[in-house]
């Protein structure tokens, strides 16, 4: 067998710089998904209002999220936007933009699944015992939304996280573009270097999913209802 | 006494279907009115009407002299007078059982935590549940659930009470339980409105008894006794029969 080409890594700062491009992939996602859990949380409570303008309008982004690859609308909002409206976006700021554009979608779904799922009588009752609909949320419907949504939306993290190696496509330099830069810097010293460093890659995203898929099964027996 | 609630020609549908055609009634402090009638007959509809959780299409509901309208913000100030039990004991699952019991005190009355949970322990060891008192819904049985359910409409100190067939869910071992808890209730002067199909225990804790067919009520009885034994209308009699009929075939 020939060597994995793993050796690379340990020349100069390969790996440090592998990980901090890995800081970068992760800096992106965490933002993104601290920022689309919030908006998610409104919006899915948005979702389950009857009111129809609100409704349509709702109904037509998340088509358009679910519809249009993540990848188009970094290019929409890093080349197109920035041109046409003239405003000076980062290429960090367009991805996590775009990933909060559409993490909230979907994150407003799975909410306003996991809203619908609750008993009309858990309502019911907290209306009975005189709370009003802020404090009825508050209190009642958005705990147990939240413990429905763990394994629901660890999937959507995951996702995102996995999501990040797309940002290089608009010059962000993470985990992945840092892989590519090691792998030609040293192609005529370790041709195998592809299998090792992307090796490793997948490793390190391996290691940031993992405790987040752990932590949602610890949460899961721990708010079991 | 004092009148605590009036319906003067109260008129609920459901899109095409009638379910109440223009029902009165007038409850007194203290009164135990008991409400029966056959599945579909809209009893549970006109006790929902009563604090605000469906829309009435005509009529006046006041409560303490004050108009009961759903979707009006003073519901909720309405709502605190009225407390209501359901048929699905639906305490909420993710909160133990002593704070299933503080959550509206606390944050809808706003009273001092340490004093709501006094009386919420007190009223606990009255059902014979203080030792449940840290345990979450799931580990209760559901005629222990229905009784922290009707103590955590108490502690909201109501002027009157409504059961929705409390013990319809109910395995027939935890019915007793429940339903005695309700005839202490009674007798400690609490007024009462509860829709059942227990009818010794309609006849045993009723001041009044009407009947519900169709949307209307067909028998009003103070003479709860005489009704059980000889109900004026027809259609009572048939109701009561049915009833009759189950015990001898299982005898």
């Amino acid at each position: 067998m020939q060597d994995l080409g793993i050796d690379v890594l340990f020349k100069g700062t390969n790996f440090l710089r592998l990980l901090q491009g890995l800081w970068v992939s992760v800096e992106i996602s965490l933002i993104s998904v601290v920022i689309s859990i919030l908006l998610g949380l409104l919006v899915g409570i948005l979702m389950t209002f009857k009111n129809p303008v609100l409704r349509a309008v709702l109904k037509v982004y998340l088509e358009i999220v679910r519809i249009m690859p993540q990848m188009v609308l970094l290019f929409i909002v890093y080349f197109g936007t920035t041109r046409v409206f003239g405003w000076d976006l980062s290429a960090e700021t367009s991805a996590i933009f775009v990933f909060c554009f559409w993490g909230t979608a979907e994150m407003g779904d799975l909410v306003r699944g996991s809203i619908k799922s609750i008993s009309k009588i858990q309502f019911e009752s907290s209306f009975a015992l005189g709370m009003n609909k802020i404090q009825t949320y508050r209190y009642v419907i958005l705990p147990q939304t939240i413990r429905r949504l763990i394994p629901l939306s660890i999937n959507l993290i995951t996702r995102m996280i996995k999501t990040t190696s797309l940002v290089m496509m608009i010059g962000i330099v993470e985990v992945l573009k840092v892989a590519q830069q090691i792998i030609e810097a040293n192609r005529k010293a370790s041709p195998n270097a592809a299998f090792g460093v992307f090796a490793v890659v997948f490793l390190l995203y391996f290691l940031v999913c993992w405790p987040i898929s752990r932590l949602s099964v610890y949460l899961e027996k721990r708010w079991a209802l | 006494m004092s009148e605590l609630l009036k319906v003067k020609n109260l008129h609920k549908e459901f899109g095409k279907n009638v379910v109440l055609k223009d029902i009165n009634l007038s409850v007194e402090k203290g009164e135990v009115v008991v409400i029966i009638g056959p599945s579909g007959c809209g009893k549970s509809t006109f006790l929902r009407c009563l604090n605000g959780l469906e829309e009435i299409q005509g009529g006046v509901i006041t409560v303490d002299g004050l108009p009961v309208e759903s979707g009006k913000k003073e519901i909720t100030k309405l709502r605190q007078k009225i407390g209501m039990v359901f048929q699905s004991y639906e305490l909420f699952p993710h909160l133990s059982v002593i704070d299933n019991l503080i959550l509206a005190p606390t944050k809808v009355q706003k009273r001092k935590k340490e004093e709501v949970i006094r009386e919420a322990t007190e009223l606990l060891d009255r059902v014979g549940l203080l030792d449940k008192k840290d345990y979450f819904p799931r580990q209760l049985s559901g005629g222990q659930k229905q009784r922290v359910a009707i103590v955590r409409a108490l502690l909201m100190h109501p002027e009157i009470l409504l059961f929705d067939e409390v013990t319809a869910a109910l395995d027939p071992e935890m019915v007793h339980e429940v339903l005695e808890t309700m005839l202490k209730l009674a007798k400690s002067g609490s007024t009462m409105l509860i829709v059942t199909h227990e009818m010794s225990f309609a006849e045993a804790v009723a001041d009044r008894i009407l009947f519900f067919d169709n949307g209307e009520i067909v028998e009003e009885a103070e003479d709860v006794k005489g009704f059980f034994k000889e109900p004026k209308t027809e259609r009572a009699k048939k109701f009561l029969r049915t009833f009759e009929y189950d015990s001898a075939l299982y005898i």
